[in-house]
């Protein structure tokens, strides 16, 4: 079972958050013209790689904040996480 | 029964507490402290089981949880497991077990014709045999395999034992109690460090318990009590004995199954059968020392034949004799140990030792003691069926390729030494990659994955004063670390006898003209010749060869298999051991319990039951429950002797012709503020927010982004930045984590709240024509007419003192209303609804009658919003706004989601009226094409209209906007249905809505 360090409320074990996917994931802006391939990258499309990843996780039975994590898909090692609105550099 | 192995002062059983037992409908007599395998030694049984594919005699082969053969069926307090080692189960007082895998007895076993039949049965037979015909397999085949597998039977009965789980964290996590594991535990909790020491044995302390050994002028044994004893003292340390960590895994979080009762004749009131630890630890110290590996001749899995180690135990912690007339073959300097503890017992063994020419101080000590030893000797094969009688022996060439003439002499066991194979399992679970050590043949863990560090004999090392030393210094290390103290340990000085160097050899060639079965995997009867079928026929990947000859597989984990199973693959390929490699090691460590695994979560505890305020009304009203996600719900309330459909129905039927009440506590609620609440829900909701003034509501349909609806219900303003929203019941959960998704990640600049507010309101919907009568009596005060309250009105209200909201809306199409108060009052205002609504006929009405009003009145439900349906599909396209974007309208577009012959609801009427139509029946158009039938749809919610008298159904049909008045076939073969119906339009009663607006 992970350890998450959440930016809010500390290192906490993984059964009180729920996966949310890939981080990068822009979503187009309302209102926006957006080709059928934009759209689908965006829904459906994701890379599902092998190694570092920077993905989102709900702290659902904690603070309920969404938060980024970035960690290893193969090893499960957790390099470095972010509050939501945090840049990630 | 005499205990006639026993012997006189010796061992740490408590021969003051006499037990009896069972096995195999045999009563017998052990002591406290014995296990169930040293207790029948005692009675000089060997003969336990049978193997698991020859069915061959099988006896004991360890002491410990490296036991291959001893599997028993246990009987206790009233319920059986299997799969138990009868060398790790303790005695109890009226213990009950039998044998496995043999008919009708262990001592007479058909089964054993396998064994005249293997020739037959190598490796790969399954594989290859019932492979054709193929219709052979349902019938024939798999029968007979599933008769034949496995070691026992499980339970079919309810488990009335309890298992609990527990979570637990700590500085440093000792894995095994012997010297190293002590050290490092003492060390670490000098230092402040917070420790848990697990010991998977009834005994602390490891190898010292058998050891003949001196700690700072204490023996072994008084050293390793005397640490224990101060560790326990320690308010940072926890101390767990029958205890085994069994798995290692991510992030430092180790899994560790503590047996509270096994021990025992019946658990004790409020005690647990077995505790699961969850344990995260900073630091693990696997000092999970080393597991002795036997050496293989001919007929090695006879009774009688097991590791010497295993002998010195039941000798030194039992005081029983495995046998009278010892044969010790080894390789090493350990078998000499056993051999001194028979000869100080007054049994002469005689030693076997393929080494030429061994000198050491422990070999020094057994020729002192006069045992009889044979350099350059090999047990060629054990002779005896259900017993050792006498071992084939023979000198060996120093190639180790010849052997001399063939003697044979008499012996009653045959105790075996192949040296040692470190328990690295562990640490490679961990993820250590680990590497081979040429010294001592065996894998040892190489670079540290995970924090983790092995010690001992788990990491190679064999000498005492070693162990001490390393382990004494990891312990402060580590803990120094975390607590930044450091409490120097002085290390004590130790008096051990030095061994030399062992033999690399692991196998007795066979002799000219004999054919021994020779085994490498004791467990699963993988012998040398099945092996060698697996490389002649192509298998090179050790992960192959184990598959396919069961090597290395099952409860045991190759536990005494692996190394000689790598050392014959690397010697057939030509390779060394580390190119072969090893399979790798999986948790679980030894088989843990499914009840463990399960822990509380089982019936009504595998999720919480949510209740509403009104539950305890409901009870006393003869509700009948139904599950509703995790709440509860009244199905329906029932008289006399109504079944499920007359309730319903009456209860109905009463909503439609006076007035009806339902609990709708459990609807989700949200709470909504912020100045830009309404822009938010304008981008969630599907239709136009922007212009909902206060006091009104509205219902609105949400879709995910792929265009799919993904929630439905309405919102109400309450004020100019206040909103409640209310959610399907089963989608509260996934709605709020929707919108928080949204708010916090895409559109984080809106200036909004939102806050589940799902059990601070008790809720009732009061339904019926007379409803608005029954509002006026109970909200005196307000003007509650059609013109004060219209459709989607909203206002506040006092209920005799109790401030309640007052929404307008309706599920059932009916006039209706929806009070909600604060949930500490939901029962007073049930009480005051029912109370009043007497002289209108009210009749509380449960979640079938609901259905019943909103399948009959075209309103979709999560039946219809089922993950698979965009609002077209729902006739709910009204909703979707052409002007602005939001949620999921991109995906709107999709060409199949605008197609002509699109998906949409319809209403289902069968042509005789009277058949009702099975939920989830296909419709096809003819009844008689054949298989695969072409679906054009399914039923999703099937009812008795009340209104009509008559069954009525809501599918999901293909083109169904165009299929109206078209005459299909609705298909059930689960129920064997077949029903001829209509097409007709999903709005059965009051299509132009009327009624909810009067």
């Amino acid at each position: 079972m992970l350890y998450i360090n959440c930016p809010h409320c500390g290192m906490r074990s993984q059964n009180e958050f729920s996966y949310g996917g890939d981080a990068s994931v822009k979503r187009p802006e309302l209102n926006k013209e957006v080709s059928d391939q934009e759209w689908d990258n965006f829904v459906y499309n994701r890379k599902s790689l092998r190694g570092k990843h920077l993905e989102l996780w709900q702290h659902i039975s904690g603070c309920r904040q969404w938060i980024k994590v970035e960690r290893d898909t193969a090893t499960h090692e957790i390099f470095r996480t972010f509050k939501a609105d945090e840049e990630v550099a | 029964m005499t205990q006639a192995f026993r012997i006189e002062n010796e061992g740490l059983i408590n021969r003051d507490k006499k037990l009896s037992f069972k096995f195999n409908g045999k009563t017998y007599f052990g002591y406290e402290g014995d296990t169930l395998a040293s207790a029948l030694l005692a009675n000089g049984v060997h003969l336990v089981g049978r193997s698991f594919k020859y069915h061959r005699p099988r006896g004991f082969f360890g002491a410990g949880v490296d036991e291959p053969y001893a599997v028993v069926q246990l009987y206790r307090n009233g319920e059986t497991e299997p799969n138990i080692k009868a060398t790790e189960q303790e005695l109890f007082e009226g213990l009950e077990a039998k044998s496995v895998n043999c008919w009708p007895s262990v001592n007479f076993d058909i089964g054993a014709i396998n064994n005249f039949l293997k020739i037959f049965l190598p490796a790969g037979f399954y594989y290859k045999t019932f492979m054709w015909p193929k219709s052979f397999w349902y019938r024939i085949y798999e029968p007979f395999i599933r008769k034949a597998a496995g070691l026992g039977v499980a339970s079919t009965k309810h488990d009335n034992e309890r298992y609990e789980h527990k979570y637990e964290y700590c500085d440093l996590l000792i894995a095994g109690s012997g010297p190293s594991g002590l050290a490092g535990a003492y060390a670490a909790a000098k230092n402040g460090a917070k420790v848990i020491l697990a010991e998977d044995k009834p005994r602390f302390g490891g190898s010292l318990l058998t050891s003949d050994v001196n700690i700072g002028n204490q023996s072994g044994k008084d050293w390793a009590d005397s640490i224990v004893a101060e560790l326990k003292t320690m308010p940072n340390v926890i101390v767990k004995n029958r205890s085994q960590i069994f798995g290692y895994y991510d992030h430092n979080m180790l899994v560790m199954s503590e047996k509270v009762s096994d021990h025992l004749p019946s658990t004790k009131k409020y005690h647990p059968n077995k505790r699961l630890w969850y344990i995260r630890a900073k630091e693990v110290l696997i000092s999970s020392g080393s597991i002795e590996r036997p050496i293989v001749f001919g007929n090695n899995d006879t009774p009688g034949v097991m590791l010497s180690s295993a002998a010195k135990e039941y000798l030194k912690v039992y005081g029983v004799l495995v046998g009278r007339k010892p044969l010790v073959f080894t390789n090493n300097d350990s078998g000499y140990e056993t051999a001194i503890e028979f000869k100080k017992h007054g049994v002469d063994p005689i030693v076997l030792d393929s080494r030429k020419n061994p000198e050491s101080e422990i070999i020094d000590e057994a020729k002192n003691l006069g045992i009889n030893i044979k350099n350059s000797y090999v047990v060629v094969a054990a002779q005896g069926y259900k017993k050792v009688k006498s071992a084939d022996i023979a000198s060996i060439s120093e190639d180790k390729k010849q052997l001399g003439k063939i003697e044979n002499i008499q012996c009653d066991c045959i105790c075996v030494s192949g040296f040692w194979t470190p328990t690295i399992h562990l640490a490679s679970q961990s993820g250590n990659k680990t590497k081979f050590k040429e010294e001592i043949d065996a894998f040892v863990p190489g670079q540290s994955k995970q924090n983790e560090i092995t010690l001992g004999a788990a990491n190679g090392v064999f000498s005492l004063e070693e162990t001490l030393k390393t382990s004494f210094t990891a312990g402060s290390k580590l803990s120094k670390k975390i607590t930044e103290n450091d409490n120097e340990i002085a290390i004590p000085n130790v008096v051990e006898k030095k061994s030399s160097q062992h033999d690399k050899f692991w196998c007795v060639p066979l002799p000219n003209g004999k054919n021994y079965k020779r085994f490498l995997d004791f467990q699963n009867d993988v012998a040398v010749s099945d092996v060698e079928i697996a490389l002649r026929e192509g298998y090179r990947s050790i992960e192959h060869v184990k598959r396919y000859t069961t090597l290395g597989m099952a409860t045991d984990q190759g536990k005494t298999s692996n190394l000689n199973g790598l050392q014959l693959v690397s010697e057939i390929e030509n390779k060394v051991v580390p190119a072969v490699g090893h399979t790798t090691f999986r948790p679980p460590y030894t088989p843990i319990s499914i009840g463990a695994i399960v822990g509380r979560e089982v019936g009504k505890h595998s999720k919480p039951t949510r209740k509403s305020p009104m539950h305890s009304w409901h009870e006393k009203n003869n509700a009948v429950f139904v599950d509703a996600g995790v709440w509860l719900r009244p199905r329906y309330y029932k008289r006399g002797n109504e079944n499920l459909f007359e309730g319903s129905k009456r209860e109905a039927k009463n909503v439609r012709t006076n007035v009806g009440v339902c609990d709708v506590t459990t609807l989700g609620k949200i709470d909504i503020k912020g100045p830009d609440a309404a822009e938010l829900l304008n981008r969630v909701y599907t239709n136009a927010w922007l212009k909902l003034p206060v006091g009104k509501a509205r219902y609105g349909v949400m879709l995910r982004e792929d265009g799919i609806v993904m929630d439905d219900g309405t919102t109400t303003r309450i004020s100019e930045n206040h909103y409640h929203m209310t959610t399907t019941t089963a989608q509260a959960a996934n709605v709020l984590s929707h919108l928080e998704y949204y708010l916090q990640l895409v559109w984080p600049e809106l200036n909004v709240n939102v806050v589940s507010t799902t059990e601070q309101w008790a809720g009732a919907a009061i339904a019926g024509p007379k409803s608005r009568d029954l509002l006026q009596k109970l909200f005196p005060n307000s003007d509650v007419s059609n013109e004060g309250l219209p459709f989607m009105g909203y206002m506040e209200g006092d209920l005799f003192g109790v401030k309640a909201r007052i929404y307008r809306i309706s599920f059932s199409g009916e006039l209706a209303y929806e009070v909600n108060v604060e949930s500490d009052y939901g029962n007073f205002m049930w009480e005051k609804i029912i109370e009043l609504g007497e002289e209108f006929n009210i009749q509380p009405y449960g979640t079938e009658a609901l259905s019943t009003l909103r399948i009959e009145m075209g309103h979709v439900a999560g039946s219809e919003l089922d993950g698979r349906t965009i609002p077209f599909d729902n006739a709910l396209e009204g909703l979707v706004s052409k002007k602005k974007d939001f949620i999921g309208k991109r995906s709107l577009q999709r060409s199949a989601f605008i197609a002509e012959d699109r998906q949409r609801i319809v209403g289902v009427i069968p042509l005789d009226k009277q058949t009702s139509i099975p939920e989830g029946s296909h419709l096809v158009k003819d009844d008689k094409a054949p298989l695969p039938n072409p679906k054009l749809g399914h039923i999703s919610a099937s009812c008795w209209s009340v209104e009509y008298d008559n069954p009525f159904s809501l599918a999901i049909l293909k083109d169904g906007k165009n299929m109206i008045g078209q005459k299909l076939f609705a298909m059930s073969p689960l129920k064997n249905k077949v029903i001829p119906v209509e097409i007709v339009s999903s709005h059965y009663v009051d299509p132009k809505g009327e009624r909810v607006r009067s």
